[in-house]
């Protein structure tokens, strides 16, 4: 079992939130794990990534090689794009799809969408919009990762056991919601794949 | 034993608590910081009382370490990796004087220049000073050569170079801990005049650095760092430092890596090893991340005795920062394919945040300049230099930490006028006073902005020396009082602060305007922490 990642986004949406909750659950799997993370300039407001990187065997490298990604996570789309790089031939791009349009020449949304089109396999989820009507806009990372629990090759009920120890401290409300995110997340996942 | 999750900086912070350190010395800099970060997060720390406080720059931070040292104590420094030249006085000196309780200087390097000005490789630092050279490949060796490096520093009284980069201090992975060590006593060194550097001292520390450098490369060759790995197949033989080991492996995960291969993490060479690969092997392959030191060194200048591969024949590029694709490439010859970016992907380069006081205080100073025209302001690092980029475009340098004022005057001194420095809170007490008092000898016809927003922001918010200390460091410097003006860079003093900036070009002297309102960052955190 061996699963590559990249997180994107922008500088300040808590990509690193997403990897906290991942590799918990890896981790309490029993697996082996490696996130490379941007920290410094491009925290303000420019594009940022993390290497998630998952295996049943010793991880070498703390980035992941071109070409070599299971799964692009990115919760901006035009991000997710960017490290298409990356993307194995058979990797998933899985992207929320709103945008965090801070710059003037931000692509038109219809071209960004035919882009990640034409990609494979691909989820294109509105993470921003399922919060919301679960009253948790904050959990709109937990709904990506619920998008992508399919493809994580790990147990759903670890990515649970992750919310819980990850949020444990803010109380069950939160923990609550959280999951509730997560769950909504997959949900969907399974439903855009039925279509 | 149940692993710790850790970044390479915390898993060698981590690693220095439990090796019996008693005090921390750093800078923020990306990517050091984490470091330190680290070290005032543990509670460990804290019950030891290790000592833990940001110093006012490097330089003060390694002479800090060094003193600790003297008195017998494990100490370390840290830095990014331009920091050591701010240091590099102090640390050359130190292989000289050599340690007394063992000392670690902790260097990261930013190969690709993710959040720097340059990628000089500090491993041509320990070369230079003769000092012994780490250079872990991964979170767990970060954590063993605490031990290791402060043992060896102990055991031949010398300071231990520590060279992280970019990928491994920001990488995290799982970390086995061992037991903790006691702290060392006070203890003051045996030879008196063992730190004292007049020349007759000096000139036999020297030799006796001299002569220790034959067994510093034993220690090398006995190191559990370096590693010797046959191959049967010896067209190739492989020397990968540090990470650039990884980088390798991730090419062979399912199947054995067919050449000899020489993963070193600890300098000097260990002689026997290179020996070895070189005579044994057709042709050697450099894997580095950074600069081509090893490879030059096996080289020579004429480069006609061996057959060497590397960053300096074009088998891999000549700057920039290694990966598994470039590596497996270089081995093989063969391109690797890969999807292209989208062309709609726009860049997105960092901006201020919103509410930042620098945006108020650029937009100030973009209008009293638009009298003057462009070319009159020198800056410096920190987030303020974000300035240089669209929509502002107020800013014409950022070359070193206070480089700022000293470069305004020096253009003042040619003739520019108006000249204007643009320098941080932190970035002043870092390096920007000594350069405000040479203004002040002279009353250099210039105007200094110290953006004040009370924190090392582009770091993430550290505590900064200047809190409160700016009007009167300015004023202790010999700036009359009457030029040393505070403002609050808010859209509503928009038109104040024209006219006091204004008014100070036209006043022929030093003139200091602190334009001051606290980051938006640390705000936030502060609120939310009084919730």
């Amino acid at each position: 079992m061996k699963k590559d990642i990249i997180l994107s986004g922008v500088g300040g949406q808590g990509i690193l939130s997403i990897a906290t909750v991942i590799g918990y659950a890896a981790i309490d799997s029993g697996l082996y794990m490696k996130q490379a993370e941007v920290h410094g300039m491009s925290q303000r407001g420019g594009d940022v990534q993390s290497h998630l990187r998952i295996s049943d065997k010793e991880i070498f490298s703390d980035l992941i090689p071109f070409g070599g990604a299971d799964i692009i996570l990115s919760i901006e789309p035009m991000e997710s794009l960017r490290y298409l790089p990356y993307l194995a031939e058979d990797g998933w791009v899985i992207t929320n799809n709103t945008p965090f349009n801070n710059i003037v020449n931000y692509p038109e949304v219809k071209d960004i969408e035919t882009e990640i089109g034409k990609v494979k396999n691909h989820i294109l989820i509105d993470a921003d919009d399922i919060a919301r009507s679960l009253g948790a806009p904050l959990s709109m990372n937990m709904v990506m990762i619920g998008a992508a629990s399919g493809s994580l090759g790990i147990d759903f009920s670890k990515l649970e056991a992750g919310i819980k120890f990850i949020f444990g401290r803010k109380g069950d409300e939160i923990v609550n919601k959280n999951i509730e995110a997560l769950r909504a997340g997959k949900s969907f996942s399974e439903n855009f794949l039925k279509k | 034993m149940e692993k710790m999750l850790l970044l390479g900086d915390e898993a060698l912070a981590q690693g220095v608590i439990d090796a019996g350190m008693s005090g921390m010395y750093a800078y923020p800099g990306t990517p050091s910081t984490e470091i330190m970060e680290y070290v005032q997060r543990s509670k460990t720390a804290a019950e030891r009382d290790i000592h833990r406080k940001w110093s006012a720059n490097e330089k003060t931070a390694a002479e800090s370490a060094l003193g600790m040292s003297y008195a017998g104590k494990r100490s370390m420094c840290a830095m990014k990796h331009v920091g050591l030249n701010v240091a590099a006085d102090c640390f050359m000196n130190s292989a000289i004087t050599g340690a007394n309780g063992g000392t670690i200087v902790t260097v990261a390097d930013d190969p690709s220049m993710h959040s720097s000005q340059n990628e000089q490789d500090s491993r041509n630092y320990g070369k230079f000073a003769l000092m012994p050279t780490f250079e872990p490949s991964n979170q767990q060796e970060c954590y063993d050569m605490a031990f290791h490096a402060f043992d060896m520093s102990e055991k031949y009284q010398i300071p231990i170079l520590m060279r992280l980069t970019t990928r491994l201090s920001h990488s995290r992975s799982g970390v086995a801990v061992k037991e903790i060590r006691e702290q060392n006593e006070l203890k003051l060194p045996e030879d008196k005049r063992q730190f004292v550097l007049l020349p007759a001292i000096a000139r036999k520390r020297y030799k006796m650095l001299l002569a220790n450098q034959e067994k510093f490369e034993h220690e090398s060759e006995m190191s559990p760092f370096n590693k010797y790995s046959d191959g049967s197949d010896k067209s190739v033989g492989i020397i990968a430092c540090g990470i650039a080991y990884n980088y390798l492996m991730e090419n062979y995960l399912d199947k054995e890596c067919p050449y000899p291969v020489l993963k070193i993490s600890q300098y000097p060479l260990p002689r026997k090893h290179i020996e070895k690969i070189t005579s044994e092997c057709g042709s050697v392959l450099v894997l580095e991340e950074g600069a081509p030191m090893v490879e030059e060194m096996l080289k020579g200048f004429l480069g006609n005795c061996l057959n060497i591969k590397g960053r300096l024949d074009g088998s891999l590029p000549r700057d920039g920062e290694l990966n598994p694709n470039l590596v497996i490439k270089a081995l093989t010859g063969k391109d690797f394919s890969m999807t292209p970016v989208p062309e709609i992907v726009a860049a997105r380069p960092p901006k201020f945040c919103n509410g930042c006081g620098h945006i108020d205080a650029y937009n100030v100073l973009n209008e009293v300049m638009k009298e003057y025209g462009d070319g009159h302001v020198l800056s410096d690092i920190g987030c303020y230099t974000l300035a240089a980029l669209p929509p502002f475009h107020s800013i014409n340098s950022c070359v070193d930490m206070g480089a700022s004022i000293t470069m305004a005057k020096g253009a003042a001194d040619a003739g520019l006028f108006p000249s204007i420095a643009v320098i941080g809170d932190s970035t002043f007490t870092h390096s920007g006073m000594t350069g405000l008092l040479d203004a002040v000898i002279e009353n250099t016809n210039m105007v200094v902005l110290i953006l004040d927003n009370s924190t090392t922001g582009m770091t993430g918010g550290q505590d900064s020396h200047a809190v409160d200390r700016l009007v009167s460091i300015c004023e202790g410097l010999g700036v009359h009082k009457d030029h040393i003006i505070r403002v609050t860079p808010l859209k509503k003093n928009h038109e104040d602060m024209v006219r006091i900036i204004r008014q100070e070009i036209e006043y022929k002297g030093v003139s200091v305007v602190i334009p001051t309102r606290e980051c938006m960052q640390t705000l936030k955190r502060k609120t939310k922490a009084n919730k």
